[in-house]
């Protein structure tokens, strides 16, 4: 591999996890908060960057940068697609992470991280022992989609695609901001870093912690800058 | 070390950065940014030293086992994404050695089991989907493949659901 290849993987690599960390992404915490609808960041910055990428892409396309062929987009084997999909939302609730993620989140100090690293080490493993049987190569072999790229699976221009993301992305905004409201709100720099638990206060039965709780929530949204 | 921790950015603008360092790594490497091939290679790596002849000639690990498997764009990428929020936490007062048992009611040998757990299922389900949240979910969705908008459907639907189940953990 050479220095200059070594040194742009290096180089974006610490963006990304500079940014990821930036947006609170090393905690498990703030993470699984999404699956319970109660953080919704894990959503907005995900969306965000895709549309922003999306967008630069498609005009580097228009201006034919990079040739008529664009980048290179791998073709998609649905089952294998659908089943790993789900077994990485899986291991997300369960574990606290995904793999980027569990970088972050032992860039933080989180051994957890370290852990879930481990695990995905062991779960590779497991995948190369049984890659062989005949229920692994269906799922990664089979139900080959002809089109690469959705636009060209529904014969449409890519524009309306990214206007129906950025239509769900400002539905997602939204609902994200009611139901952060209801709950203990956004976990905080300082919740994530010190683990003060907010969400205690929300278990049944607990009326005056709950309002305690909002009240912490409202409190830190107003110190929010 | 500054015990100031300072506060992180809004979610609208960590997502416009992280769209344009994902398009930066699209310009510079020609691709977007993965995570689990990674450990994929670590794989290899590990199974080269513990059981060299079968990794060989194992049918998934016996590609990446030609040559040195960690000598690769992803790895240095995953190297770089550790650097990265290492600088990140630091600079902002966030590093802190911990097991992160988010509101603490769970103890530390659980939550660590849970971990491996969890990255078991993910690190299985990475090589199924050829690729996890970095490379699929963000990076083939912002080329507007497939491949990611189904990934994504999939991982929040059973993210969902398996979290109904998780609700003691934080």
């Amino acid at each position: 591999m050479d220095y200059g290849i070594a040194g742009t993987a290096l180089a974006t690599g610490l963006l990304f996890g500079f940014v990821l960390e930036q947006a609170g992404f090393g905690s498990p915490c703030k993470l699984t908060a999404q699956f319970r609808l109660t953080d919704w960041s894990v959503f907005k910055v995900m969306f965000t960057a895709i549309i922003v990428a999306a967008i630069g892409i498609l005009l580097l396309q228009v201006n034919n940068t990079f040739g008529s062929q664009g980048f290179y987009v791998a073709e998609t084997y649905l089952w294998g697609t659908v089943t790993g999909g789900m077994l990485i939302g899986a291991g997300f609730a369960i574990g606290g992470y995904c793999p980027g993620t569990s970088v972050v989140g032992l860039g933080s100090g989180r051994v957890d991280g370290l852990v879930f690293m481990l695990g995905m080490v062991i779960g590779i493993g497991t995948f190369a022992s049984v890659y062989d049987t005949s229920l692994i190569q269906s799922l990664v072999t089979g139900a080959r989609v002809s089109a690469r790229t959705v636009p060209e699976l529904l014969g449409v221009s890519p524009w309306l695609i990214v206007a129906a993301m950025i239509l769900t992305a400002i539905a997602g905004f939204a609902l994200g901001r009611v139901l952060e409201r209801r709950s203990h709100g956004v976990y905080s720099a300082e919740d994530i870093t010190e683990g003060r638990d907010v969400e205690r206060f929300d278990a049944p039965g607990h009326d005056l912690g709950r309002d305690l709780g909002r009240e912490a929530a409202t409190a830190r949204r107003q110190d929010a800058p | 070390m500054s015990c100031q921790v300072r506060p992180l950015w809004p979610p609208f603008i960590a997502g416009i950065v992280l769209g344009l360092v994902l398009l930066l790594t699209f310009i510079l490497v020609g691709n977007g940014m993965g995570s689990s091939g990674a450990f994929a290679r670590v794989a290899t790596e590990v199974g080269l030293q513990v059981a060299p002849e079968a990794t060989r000639e194992n049918a998934y690990l016996g590609g990446m086992a030609q040559g040195n498997p960690l000598a690769a764009w992803i790895v240095l990428a995953a190297v770089g994404t550790f650097i990265g929020a290492i600088l990140a936490s630091i600079s902002s007062g966030r590093f802190k050695v911990k097991v992160d048992r988010g509101s603490g009611r769970i103890g530390v040998g659980t939550r660590l089991a849970l971990a491996l757990g969890g990255g078991l299922l993910a690190g299985f389900g990475s090589r199924l989907a050829a690729g996890c949240t970095s490379g699929v979910g963000l990076s083939n969705t912002a080329m507007l493949g497939v491949a990611g908008f189904v990934f994504l459907i999939a991982f929040f639907v059973v993210g969902l659901l398996v979290s109904l189940f998780m609700r003691r953990v934080w």
